[in-house]
Protein backbone atom coordinates (compact mmCIF):
# COMPACT_ATOMS: atom_id res chain seq x y z
CA UNK A 1 0.00 0.00 0.00
CA UNK A 2 1.44 3.33 -1.02
CA UNK A 3 -1.14 5.28 0.95
CA UNK A 4 -2.90 3.88 3.98
CA UNK A 5 -5.10 5.63 6.50
CA UNK A 6 -6.68 4.24 9.65
CA UNK A 7 -9.47 6.17 11.29
CA UNK A 8 -8.02 9.43 10.00
CA UNK A 9 -10.01 12.29 11.50
CA UNK A 10 -9.81 16.06 11.42
CA UNK A 11 -12.06 18.13 13.64
CA UNK A 12 -12.39 21.87 13.84
CA UNK A 13 -14.25 23.68 16.60
CA UNK A 14 -17.72 22.64 15.46
CA UNK A 15 -17.09 20.87 12.22
CA UNK A 16 -15.79 17.40 11.56
CA UNK A 17 -14.01 17.87 8.26
CA UNK A 18 -12.90 14.27 7.99
CA UNK A 19 -14.55 11.49 9.92
CA UNK A 20 -12.57 8.34 10.69
CA UNK A 21 -11.39 7.63 7.17
CA UNK A 22 -9.93 4.26 6.14
CA UNK A 23 -8.23 4.24 2.78
CA UNK A 24 -5.85 1.90 0.97
CA UNK A 25 -4.26 2.93 -2.27
CA UNK A 26 -2.08 0.62 -4.32
CA UNK A 27 1.11 1.50 -6.10
CA UNK A 28 0.59 2.87 -9.61
CA UNK A 29 -3.08 3.55 -9.07
CA UNK A 30 -4.78 6.72 -10.25
CA UNK A 31 -7.21 7.43 -7.48
CA UNK A 32 -9.90 10.11 -7.63
CA UNK A 33 -11.61 11.86 -4.77
CA UNK A 34 -15.01 13.27 -5.63
CA UNK A 35 -17.25 15.25 -3.42
CA UNK A 36 -19.17 18.48 -3.01
CA UNK A 37 -17.47 21.53 -1.54
CA UNK A 38 -16.52 21.13 2.07
CA UNK A 39 -16.74 17.35 1.81
CA UNK A 40 -13.23 17.00 3.15
CA UNK A 41 -11.20 16.35 -0.01
CA UNK A 42 -8.67 19.12 0.45
CA UNK A 43 -8.48 18.37 4.17
CA UNK A 44 -7.53 14.79 3.38
CA UNK A 45 -4.89 15.79 0.84
CA UNK A 46 -3.49 18.44 3.18
CA UNK A 47 -3.07 15.88 5.93
CA UNK A 48 -1.43 13.34 3.63
CA UNK A 49 0.95 16.10 2.49
CA UNK A 50 1.75 16.87 6.16
CA UNK A 51 0.48 20.45 5.90
CA UNK A 52 -2.30 19.69 8.40
CA UNK A 53 -2.07 17.55 11.49
CA UNK A 54 -4.85 14.99 12.05
CA UNK A 55 -6.97 15.25 15.19
CA UNK A 56 -6.87 11.48 15.54
CA UNK A 57 -6.14 8.41 13.48
CA UNK A 58 -3.07 7.42 11.54
CA UNK A 59 -1.80 7.57 8.00
CA UNK A 60 1.22 6.35 6.10
CA UNK A 61 2.45 7.72 2.81
CA UNK A 62 5.09 5.66 1.02
CA UNK A 63 5.43 3.76 4.28
CA UNK A 64 6.20 6.86 6.36
CA UNK A 65 4.05 8.05 9.22
CA UNK A 66 2.63 11.49 8.34
CA UNK A 67 2.94 12.79 11.89
CA UNK A 68 6.24 11.24 12.94
CA UNK A 69 8.18 11.41 9.69
CA UNK A 70 6.87 14.46 7.81
CA UNK A 71 10.21 15.23 6.13
CA UNK A 72 10.39 11.73 4.62
CA UNK A 73 6.78 11.97 3.49
CA UNK A 74 7.49 15.31 1.86
CA UNK A 75 10.44 13.88 -0.04
CA UNK A 76 8.25 11.09 -1.40
CA UNK A 77 5.46 13.25 -2.75
CA UNK A 78 4.75 15.87 -5.38
CA UNK A 79 1.86 18.29 -5.08
CA UNK A 80 -0.06 20.36 -7.58
CA UNK A 81 -2.22 22.79 -5.68
CA UNK A 82 -5.71 23.96 -6.42
CA UNK A 83 -4.49 27.56 -6.53
CA UNK A 84 -1.56 28.39 -8.79
CA UNK A 85 1.59 28.47 -6.73
CA UNK A 86 4.28 29.02 -9.31
CA UNK A 87 6.12 32.26 -8.82
CA UNK A 88 4.98 34.97 -11.22
CA UNK A 89 8.14 37.01 -11.16
CA UNK A 90 10.44 34.12 -11.91
CA UNK A 91 10.82 32.36 -15.25
CA UNK A 92 9.57 28.82 -15.72
CA UNK A 93 13.11 27.51 -15.55
CA UNK A 94 13.87 29.50 -12.38
CA UNK A 95 10.76 28.09 -10.71
CA UNK A 96 11.98 24.61 -11.49
CA UNK A 97 15.53 25.38 -10.35
CA UNK A 98 14.17 26.62 -7.04
CA UNK A 99 12.19 23.42 -6.64
CA UNK A 100 15.35 21.37 -7.28
CA UNK A 101 17.09 23.17 -4.44
CA UNK A 102 14.15 22.89 -2.07
CA UNK A 103 13.63 19.18 -2.70
CA UNK A 104 17.28 18.23 -2.59
CA UNK A 105 17.66 16.97 -6.15
CA UNK A 106 21.38 16.10 -6.55
CA UNK A 107 23.38 18.82 -8.24
CA UNK A 108 24.67 16.59 -11.05
CA UNK A 109 21.21 15.80 -12.45
CA UNK A 110 19.43 19.13 -11.86
CA UNK A 111 19.80 20.55 -15.34
CA UNK A 112 18.86 17.26 -16.96
CA UNK A 113 15.73 16.95 -14.80
CA UNK A 114 14.63 20.47 -15.71
CA UNK A 115 15.02 19.79 -19.43
CA UNK A 116 13.25 16.46 -19.06
CA UNK A 117 10.11 17.84 -17.44
CA UNK A 118 10.02 20.92 -19.63
CA UNK A 119 9.89 18.78 -22.74
CA UNK A 120 7.32 16.49 -21.16
CA UNK A 121 4.87 19.38 -20.74
CA UNK A 122 5.98 21.14 -23.94
CA UNK A 123 7.24 24.30 -22.32
CA UNK A 124 10.82 24.31 -23.65
CA UNK A 125 10.27 27.34 -25.82
CA UNK A 126 8.78 29.47 -23.08
CA UNK A 127 11.02 28.23 -20.26
CA UNK A 128 12.97 31.46 -20.01
CA UNK A 129 9.97 33.81 -20.02
CA UNK A 130 8.55 35.18 -16.80
CA UNK A 131 5.61 33.14 -15.58
CA UNK A 132 3.37 36.23 -15.52
CA UNK A 133 3.36 36.04 -19.33
CA UNK A 134 1.99 32.46 -19.25
CA UNK A 135 -1.61 31.46 -19.88
CA UNK A 136 -3.58 29.56 -17.25
CA UNK A 137 -2.96 26.26 -19.00
CA UNK A 138 0.78 26.88 -19.26
CA UNK A 139 0.96 27.63 -15.54
CA UNK A 140 -0.77 24.37 -14.77
CA UNK A 141 1.63 22.50 -17.00
CA UNK A 142 4.56 24.18 -15.27
CA UNK A 143 3.12 23.19 -11.89
CA UNK A 144 2.74 19.63 -13.07
CA UNK A 145 6.31 19.63 -14.34
CA UNK A 146 7.48 20.99 -11.02
CA UNK A 147 5.42 18.51 -9.05
CA UNK A 148 7.09 15.51 -10.66
CA UNK A 149 10.62 16.83 -11.12
CA UNK A 150 12.03 15.25 -7.98
CA UNK A 151 10.52 11.91 -9.07
CA UNK A 152 7.99 11.53 -6.28
CA UNK A 153 6.44 8.13 -5.62
CA UNK A 154 3.06 9.77 -5.16
CA UNK A 155 1.60 12.78 -6.93
CA UNK A 156 -1.23 14.73 -5.32
CA UNK A 157 -3.35 16.82 -7.64
CA UNK A 158 -5.91 19.12 -6.07
CA UNK A 159 -8.35 20.13 -8.82
CA UNK A 160 -5.66 19.95 -11.51
CA UNK A 161 -7.80 21.39 -14.30
CA UNK A 162 -10.05 23.82 -12.45
CA UNK A 163 -10.94 26.79 -14.61
CA UNK A 164 -9.18 25.54 -17.74
CA UNK A 165 -10.69 25.37 -21.20
CA UNK A 166 -11.68 21.91 -22.52
CA UNK A 167 -8.70 21.44 -24.85
CA UNK A 168 -6.19 22.34 -22.20
CA UNK A 169 -7.96 20.04 -19.81
CA UNK A 170 -7.66 17.12 -22.24
CA UNK A 171 -3.96 17.88 -22.65
CA UNK A 172 -3.37 17.90 -18.91
CA UNK A 173 -5.16 14.56 -18.64
CA UNK A 174 -2.84 13.10 -21.26
CA UNK A 175 0.18 14.35 -19.33
CA UNK A 176 -1.08 12.89 -16.08
CA UNK A 177 -1.74 9.45 -17.56
CA UNK A 178 1.59 9.48 -19.38
CA UNK A 179 3.44 10.48 -16.23
CA UNK A 180 1.75 7.88 -14.11
CA UNK A 181 2.71 5.20 -16.60
CA UNK A 182 6.22 6.37 -17.37
CA UNK A 183 7.28 6.91 -13.77
CA UNK A 184 4.93 4.24 -12.36
CA UNK A 185 3.73 6.90 -10.02
CA UNK A 186 0.68 6.70 -7.83
CA UNK A 187 -1.68 9.62 -8.40
CA UNK A 188 -4.31 10.91 -6.04
CA UNK A 189 -6.50 13.68 -7.41
CA UNK A 190 -9.55 15.62 -6.39
CA UNK A 191 -11.91 16.95 -8.98
CA UNK A 192 -15.27 18.49 -9.62
CA UNK A 193 -15.33 17.22 -13.19
CA UNK A 194 -17.02 13.89 -13.72
CA UNK A 195 -15.42 13.31 -17.12
CA UNK A 196 -12.08 13.85 -15.50
CA UNK A 197 -12.72 11.17 -12.92
CA UNK A 198 -14.16 8.83 -15.56
CA UNK A 199 -11.30 9.22 -18.01
CA UNK A 200 -8.39 9.21 -15.60
CA UNK A 201 -9.15 7.22 -12.53
CA UNK A 202 -8.73 3.52 -11.89
CA UNK A 203 -10.78 3.95 -8.77
CA UNK A 204 -12.80 6.76 -7.27
CA UNK A 205 -14.13 7.50 -3.84
CA UNK A 206 -17.12 9.74 -3.38
CA UNK A 207 -16.83 11.54 -0.11
CA UNK A 208 -19.43 13.65 1.61
CA UNK A 209 -19.57 15.14 5.10
CA UNK A 210 -16.08 13.82 5.78
CA UNK A 211 -16.95 10.19 5.03
CA UNK A 212 -16.44 7.86 2.12
CA UNK A 213 -19.88 7.20 0.71
CA UNK A 214 -18.77 4.72 -1.93
CA UNK A 215 -15.50 3.60 -3.47
CA UNK A 216 -14.96 1.57 -6.65
CA UNK A 217 -13.97 1.80 -10.28
CA UNK A 218 -16.00 4.34 -12.31
CA UNK A 219 -17.41 1.54 -14.49
CA UNK A 220 -18.62 -0.54 -11.56
CA UNK A 221 -20.19 2.47 -9.97
CA UNK A 222 -22.04 3.33 -13.15
CA UNK A 223 -23.27 -0.23 -13.54
CA UNK A 224 -24.63 -0.15 -10.03
CA UNK A 225 -26.78 2.84 -10.81
CA UNK A 226 -28.42 0.81 -13.46
CA UNK A 227 -28.88 2.05 -16.97
CA UNK A 228 -30.79 5.21 -17.75
CA UNK A 229 -31.95 8.31 -16.02
CA UNK A 230 -35.39 9.79 -16.47
CA UNK A 231 -35.82 13.37 -15.42
CA UNK A 232 -39.38 14.63 -15.21
CA UNK A 233 -41.62 17.23 -13.69
CA UNK A 234 -45.09 16.32 -12.49
CA UNK A 235 -47.85 18.89 -12.73
CA UNK A 236 -49.28 17.58 -9.49
CA UNK A 237 -46.36 16.35 -7.38
CA UNK A 238 -47.18 12.87 -6.13
CA UNK A 239 -44.38 10.36 -5.85
CA UNK A 240 -46.25 7.56 -4.11
CA UNK A 241 -47.42 5.69 -7.25
CA UNK A 242 -43.92 5.90 -8.75
CA UNK A 243 -42.31 4.57 -5.62
CA UNK A 244 -44.21 1.33 -6.06
CA UNK A 245 -42.90 0.58 -9.57
CA UNK A 246 -40.38 -2.24 -9.40
CA UNK A 247 -38.30 -1.07 -12.40
CA UNK A 248 -37.55 2.28 -10.74
CA UNK A 249 -34.28 1.54 -9.01
CA UNK A 250 -33.80 4.87 -7.39
CA UNK A 251 -35.55 8.17 -7.06
CA UNK A 252 -34.30 11.62 -6.13
CA UNK A 253 -36.25 14.81 -5.84
CA UNK A 254 -34.52 18.09 -6.40
CA UNK A 255 -35.95 21.56 -7.02
CA UNK A 256 -39.32 20.10 -8.01
CA UNK A 257 -37.72 17.70 -10.47
CA UNK A 258 -37.72 13.93 -10.17
CA UNK A 259 -34.67 11.90 -11.15
CA UNK A 260 -35.43 8.23 -11.68
CA UNK A 261 -32.91 5.47 -12.35
CA UNK A 262 -34.48 2.91 -14.64
CA UNK A 263 -32.90 -0.18 -16.13
CA UNK A 264 -34.33 0.09 -19.61
CA UNK A 265 -36.10 3.40 -19.90
CA UNK A 266 -37.36 3.02 -23.48
CA UNK A 267 -39.27 -0.11 -22.51
CA UNK A 268 -40.86 1.29 -19.37
CA UNK A 269 -41.46 4.90 -20.31
CA UNK A 270 -45.01 4.37 -21.51
CA UNK A 271 -45.98 2.61 -18.32
CA UNK A 272 -44.12 5.10 -16.16
CA UNK A 273 -46.05 8.02 -17.58
CA UNK A 274 -49.37 6.42 -16.75
CA UNK A 275 -48.30 6.46 -13.10
CA UNK A 276 -46.94 9.98 -12.94
CA UNK A 277 -50.12 11.75 -13.92
CA UNK A 278 -49.88 14.81 -16.22
CA UNK A 279 -46.30 16.05 -16.62
CA UNK A 280 -44.62 19.33 -17.59
CA UNK A 281 -41.73 17.64 -19.31
CA UNK A 282 -39.71 14.46 -19.43
CA UNK A 283 -36.13 13.75 -20.46
CA UNK A 284 -34.46 10.36 -20.93
CA UNK A 285 -30.72 9.80 -21.12
CA UNK A 286 -28.20 7.13 -20.28
CA UNK A 287 -26.65 7.29 -16.84
CA UNK A 288 -23.35 9.03 -16.17
CA UNK A 289 -20.97 9.26 -13.26
CA UNK A 290 -22.75 12.46 -12.37
CA UNK A 291 -25.88 10.44 -11.68
CA UNK A 292 -23.84 8.13 -9.49
CA UNK A 293 -22.68 11.16 -7.62
CA UNK A 294 -26.18 12.56 -7.37
CA UNK A 295 -27.42 9.20 -6.19
CA UNK A 296 -24.94 9.03 -3.35
CA UNK A 297 -24.77 12.64 -2.24
CA UNK A 298 -28.18 13.94 -3.24
CA UNK A 299 -26.34 16.82 -4.82
CA UNK A 300 -25.07 17.50 -8.26
CA UNK A 301 -21.59 18.81 -8.81
CA UNK A 302 -21.65 21.93 -10.86
CA UNK A 303 -18.77 23.89 -12.10
CA UNK A 304 -20.14 27.02 -10.50
CA UNK A 305 -19.83 25.32 -7.15
CA UNK A 306 -16.10 25.02 -7.53
CA UNK A 307 -14.20 27.02 -5.01
CA UNK A 308 -13.18 30.44 -6.26
CA UNK A 309 -10.11 30.73 -8.43
CA UNK A 310 -7.09 32.91 -8.16
CA UNK A 311 -8.77 36.22 -8.92
CA UNK A 312 -11.81 35.66 -6.78
CA UNK A 313 -9.51 35.04 -3.86
CA UNK A 314 -7.47 38.14 -4.49
CA UNK A 315 -10.55 40.29 -4.88
CA UNK A 316 -12.34 38.83 -1.87
CA UNK A 317 -9.60 39.37 0.68
CA UNK B 1 17.53 15.99 6.70
CA UNK B 2 21.12 16.88 5.92
CA UNK B 3 22.74 20.23 6.54
CA UNK B 4 23.44 20.65 2.84
CA UNK B 5 19.73 20.25 2.13
CA UNK B 6 18.89 22.93 4.66
CA UNK B 7 21.53 25.32 3.31
CA UNK B 8 20.33 24.79 -0.24
CA UNK B 9 16.75 25.39 0.83
CA UNK B 10 17.78 28.62 2.54
CA UNK B 11 19.74 29.64 -0.53
CA UNK B 12 16.72 28.92 -2.75
CA UNK B 13 14.50 31.18 -0.64
CA UNK B 14 17.11 33.95 -0.59
CA UNK B 15 17.80 33.67 -4.32
CA UNK B 16 14.10 34.09 -5.10
CA UNK B 17 13.92 37.22 -2.93
CA UNK B 18 17.04 38.71 -4.47
CA UNK B 19 15.83 38.08 -8.02
CA UNK B 20 12.46 39.63 -7.34
CA UNK B 21 14.03 42.65 -5.66
CA UNK B 22 16.15 43.34 -8.71
CA UNK B 23 13.18 42.83 -11.04
CA UNK B 24 10.81 45.15 -9.21
CA UNK B 25 12.34 48.47 -10.15
CA UNK B 26 9.82 50.41 -8.05
CA UNK B 27 11.19 48.82 -4.92
CA UNK B 28 14.75 49.81 -5.81
CA UNK B 29 13.86 53.38 -6.69
CA UNK B 30 11.50 54.08 -3.81
CA UNK B 31 13.94 52.78 -1.26
CA UNK B 32 16.52 55.30 -2.44
CA UNK B 33 14.30 58.36 -2.53
CA UNK B 34 13.04 58.77 1.03
CA UNK B 35 16.43 58.80 2.81
CA UNK B 36 17.62 61.39 0.29
CA UNK B 37 14.68 63.59 1.25
CA UNK B 38 15.64 63.27 4.90
CA UNK B 39 19.31 64.05 4.35
CA UNK B 40 18.84 66.92 1.92
CA UNK B 41 15.40 68.23 2.83
CA UNK B 42 15.17 67.77 6.58
CA UNK B 43 18.92 67.84 7.28
CA UNK B 44 19.61 70.98 5.27
CA UNK B 45 16.53 72.82 6.56
CA UNK B 46 16.98 72.14 10.27
CA UNK B 47 20.74 72.35 9.83
CA UNK B 48 20.48 75.93 8.56
CA UNK B 49 19.04 76.96 11.94
CA UNK B 50 20.94 74.60 14.19
CA UNK B 51 24.45 74.95 12.88
CA UNK B 52 26.48 72.38 14.84
CA UNK B 53 25.82 69.39 17.06
CA UNK B 54 28.83 67.84 18.79
CA UNK B 55 31.08 69.70 16.37
CA UNK B 56 29.36 68.43 13.22
CA UNK B 57 26.96 70.23 10.87
CA UNK B 58 23.43 68.90 11.51
CA UNK B 59 23.27 67.28 8.10
CA UNK B 60 26.39 65.29 8.95
CA UNK B 61 25.20 64.61 12.50
CA UNK B 62 21.95 63.00 11.40
CA UNK B 63 23.54 61.05 8.54
CA UNK B 64 24.10 57.85 10.60
CA UNK B 65 20.56 58.18 12.02
CA UNK B 66 19.12 58.50 8.52
CA UNK B 67 21.01 55.45 7.29
CA UNK B 68 19.66 53.47 10.26
CA UNK B 69 16.20 54.84 9.52
CA UNK B 70 16.40 53.61 5.93
CA UNK B 71 17.41 50.18 7.22
CA UNK B 72 14.59 50.26 9.79
CA UNK B 73 11.86 51.17 7.29
CA UNK B 74 12.93 48.84 4.51
CA UNK B 75 13.52 45.92 6.87
CA UNK B 76 10.25 46.25 8.78
CA UNK B 77 8.16 46.73 5.64
CA UNK B 78 9.72 43.67 4.10
CA UNK B 79 7.42 41.63 6.36
CA UNK B 80 4.47 42.59 4.16
CA UNK B 81 5.75 40.40 1.31
CA UNK B 82 5.22 37.29 3.40
CA UNK B 83 1.52 38.18 3.54
CA UNK B 84 1.34 38.64 -0.23
CA UNK B 85 3.29 35.46 -0.80
CA UNK B 86 0.79 33.60 1.27
CA UNK B 87 -2.22 35.28 -0.29
CA UNK B 88 -1.05 34.48 -3.80
CA UNK B 89 -0.01 30.99 -2.69
CA UNK B 90 3.61 31.33 -3.77
CA UNK B 91 4.65 30.41 -0.27
CA UNK B 92 2.94 27.00 -0.33
CA UNK B 93 5.62 25.51 -2.51
CA UNK B 94 8.19 26.47 0.10
CA UNK B 95 6.08 25.40 3.08
CA UNK B 96 5.55 21.86 1.76
CA UNK B 97 9.19 21.38 0.82
CA UNK B 98 11.30 19.00 2.92
CA UNK B 99 13.19 21.94 4.39
CA UNK B 100 12.88 23.09 8.01
CA UNK B 101 11.04 26.30 8.81
CA UNK B 102 14.22 27.60 10.41
CA UNK B 103 15.91 27.50 7.02
CA UNK B 104 12.92 29.08 5.30
CA UNK B 105 12.91 31.86 7.87
CA UNK B 106 16.67 32.35 7.57
CA UNK B 107 16.36 32.61 3.80
CA UNK B 108 13.64 35.23 4.13
CA UNK B 109 15.68 37.21 6.68
CA UNK B 110 18.66 37.21 4.35
CA UNK B 111 16.39 38.28 1.50
CA UNK B 112 15.08 41.24 3.50
CA UNK B 113 18.55 42.14 4.70
CA UNK B 114 19.72 42.12 1.10
CA UNK B 115 17.08 44.72 0.21
CA UNK B 116 18.19 46.90 3.11
CA UNK B 117 21.90 46.50 2.43
CA UNK B 118 21.57 47.46 -1.24
CA UNK B 119 20.06 50.66 0.07
CA UNK B 120 22.89 51.06 2.56
CA UNK B 121 25.46 50.82 -0.20
CA UNK B 122 23.61 53.52 -2.09
CA UNK B 123 23.51 55.76 1.01
CA UNK B 124 27.19 55.18 1.76
CA UNK B 125 28.02 56.42 -1.73
CA UNK B 126 25.87 59.52 -1.10
CA UNK B 127 27.73 59.90 2.22
CA UNK B 128 31.06 60.03 0.41
CA UNK B 129 29.67 62.71 -1.90
CA UNK B 130 28.54 64.94 0.98
CA UNK B 131 31.85 64.65 2.81
CA UNK B 132 30.92 62.27 5.60
CA UNK B 133 34.27 61.02 6.93
CA UNK B 134 34.02 57.46 5.59
CA UNK B 135 37.27 55.51 5.47
CA UNK B 136 37.37 51.93 4.15
CA UNK B 137 37.52 50.40 7.64
CA UNK B 138 34.66 52.63 8.82
CA UNK B 139 32.59 51.55 5.84
CA UNK B 140 33.15 47.86 6.63
CA UNK B 141 32.35 48.31 10.33
CA UNK B 142 29.26 50.40 9.63
CA UNK B 143 28.09 47.89 7.03
CA UNK B 144 28.33 44.99 9.46
CA UNK B 145 26.59 46.90 12.24
CA UNK B 146 23.80 47.92 9.85
CA UNK B 147 23.47 44.31 8.73
CA UNK B 148 22.90 43.28 12.34
CA UNK B 149 20.27 45.99 12.77
CA UNK B 150 18.63 44.91 9.54
CA UNK B 151 18.47 41.24 10.60
CA UNK B 152 16.74 42.27 13.84
CA UNK B 153 14.24 44.55 12.06
CA UNK B 154 13.48 42.10 9.21
CA UNK B 155 12.76 39.51 11.89
CA UNK B 156 10.25 41.85 13.57
CA UNK B 157 8.59 42.50 10.21
CA UNK B 158 8.38 38.78 9.45
CA UNK B 159 7.01 37.97 12.91
CA UNK B 160 4.24 40.51 12.35
CA UNK B 161 3.67 39.40 8.75
CA UNK B 162 3.52 35.72 9.64
CA UNK B 163 0.85 36.40 12.27
CA UNK B 164 -1.41 38.66 10.19
CA UNK B 165 -3.73 37.87 7.30
CA UNK B 166 -4.09 41.16 5.46
CA UNK B 167 -1.62 43.68 4.03
CA UNK B 168 -3.84 46.49 5.35
CA UNK B 169 -3.55 45.15 8.87
CA UNK B 170 0.18 44.91 8.45
CA UNK B 171 0.33 48.57 7.42
CA UNK B 172 -1.50 49.60 10.58
CA UNK B 173 0.50 47.46 12.96
CA UNK B 174 3.85 48.30 11.45
CA UNK B 175 3.21 52.04 11.86
CA UNK B 176 2.84 51.49 15.58
CA UNK B 177 6.21 49.79 15.62
CA UNK B 178 8.14 51.86 13.12
CA UNK B 179 7.41 55.45 14.14
CA UNK B 180 7.89 55.03 17.91
CA UNK B 181 11.12 53.17 17.24
CA UNK B 182 12.31 55.96 15.01
CA UNK B 183 11.18 59.00 17.02
CA UNK B 184 11.93 57.56 20.46
CA UNK B 185 15.51 56.95 19.47
CA UNK B 186 18.51 59.20 19.15
CA UNK B 187 18.41 59.17 15.34
CA UNK B 188 17.65 62.88 14.96
CA UNK B 189 19.01 64.37 18.22
CA UNK B 190 21.48 63.78 21.03
CA UNK B 191 20.43 62.52 24.43
CA UNK B 192 21.30 65.77 26.17
CA UNK B 193 18.72 68.18 27.64
CA UNK B 194 15.74 65.96 26.91
CA UNK B 195 12.99 65.29 29.48
CA UNK B 196 13.31 62.26 31.73
CA UNK B 197 10.23 60.45 30.36
CA UNK B 198 11.63 60.63 26.85
CA UNK B 199 15.03 59.48 28.04
CA UNK B 200 13.42 56.43 29.63
CA UNK B 201 11.58 55.56 26.42
CA UNK B 202 14.74 56.00 24.41
CA UNK B 203 16.72 53.77 26.74
CA UNK B 204 14.14 51.01 26.31
CA UNK B 205 14.23 51.27 22.54
CA UNK B 206 16.68 48.75 21.05
CA UNK B 207 17.12 50.89 17.96
CA UNK B 208 18.79 53.57 20.11
CA UNK B 209 21.74 51.26 20.61
CA UNK B 210 21.92 50.57 16.90
CA UNK B 211 21.97 54.27 16.06
CA UNK B 212 24.52 54.90 18.80
CA UNK B 213 26.79 52.18 17.44
CA UNK B 214 26.60 53.40 13.85
CA UNK B 215 27.12 57.03 14.87
CA UNK B 216 30.05 55.95 17.01
CA UNK B 217 31.58 54.09 14.09
CA UNK B 218 31.09 56.87 11.54
CA UNK B 219 31.41 60.08 13.57
CA UNK B 220 33.07 58.90 16.78
CA UNK B 221 30.16 60.16 18.94
CA UNK B 222 29.04 57.55 21.47
CA UNK B 223 26.54 57.80 24.27
CA UNK B 224 26.95 54.21 25.44
CA UNK B 225 30.07 52.08 25.32
CA UNK B 226 30.25 50.15 22.07
CA UNK B 227 30.10 46.74 23.76
CA UNK B 228 26.73 47.67 25.28
CA UNK B 229 25.39 48.77 21.90
CA UNK B 230 26.40 45.58 20.18
CA UNK B 231 25.26 43.33 23.06
CA UNK B 232 21.80 44.88 23.11
CA UNK B 233 21.45 44.53 19.33
CA UNK B 234 22.70 40.94 19.36
CA UNK B 235 20.39 39.85 22.17
CA UNK B 236 17.47 41.65 20.56
CA UNK B 237 18.18 40.02 17.17
CA UNK B 238 18.34 36.56 18.69
CA UNK B 239 15.01 37.06 20.49
CA UNK B 240 13.34 38.29 17.31
CA UNK B 241 14.76 35.41 15.26
CA UNK B 242 13.48 32.86 17.76
CA UNK B 243 10.04 34.47 17.63
CA UNK B 244 10.29 34.44 13.84
CA UNK B 245 11.08 30.74 13.63
CA UNK B 246 8.22 29.98 16.01
CA UNK B 247 5.83 32.07 13.91
CA UNK B 248 6.97 30.35 10.72
CA UNK B 249 6.40 26.94 12.26
CA UNK B 250 2.77 27.83 12.85
CA UNK B 251 2.17 28.91 9.25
Amino acid sequence: MVIKTEGLTKKYAKLTALDSLDLHIKEGEIFGLLGPNGAGKTTLISMLCTILKPTSGKAWVNGFDIVKEPAKVRKSIGIVFQQPSVDDLLTGRENLAMHNLLFGVPRAIRKQRIDEVLSLVNLEKRADDLVNTYSGGMRRRLELARGIMHHPRILFLDEPTLGLDPQTREHIWEYIVELARKESMTVMLTTHYMEEAEQLCDRIAIIDYGKIVVMDSPQTLKNQIIGDVVKLKQMIPDIEPIRQLDYVKNMQEKEGLLYLSIKDASKHLQDLLTHTGPIDFVEVRSGTLNDVFLHYTGREIREAEAEGGFWERVMKK
Amino acid sequence: MSLLNELEGMYAVWLREAKIYVREKERLISSGVSPLLWIFGFGTGIGANLKYIEGYPYQVFIYPGIVVMAVLFTSLFYGIYIIWDRKLDFLKEVLVAPVSRTSVFAGKVLGGATDAMVQVIFLLIIGLLINIPLKPLIIIEAFLMLLLISVAMVSIGLVIGANLQSPEGFGLVINFVMWPMFFFSNALFTLQNIPAWLTTLIYFNPLTYGVDAVRGIILGINHFPFYIDISVMLVFSVIMMVLGVLSFRRM
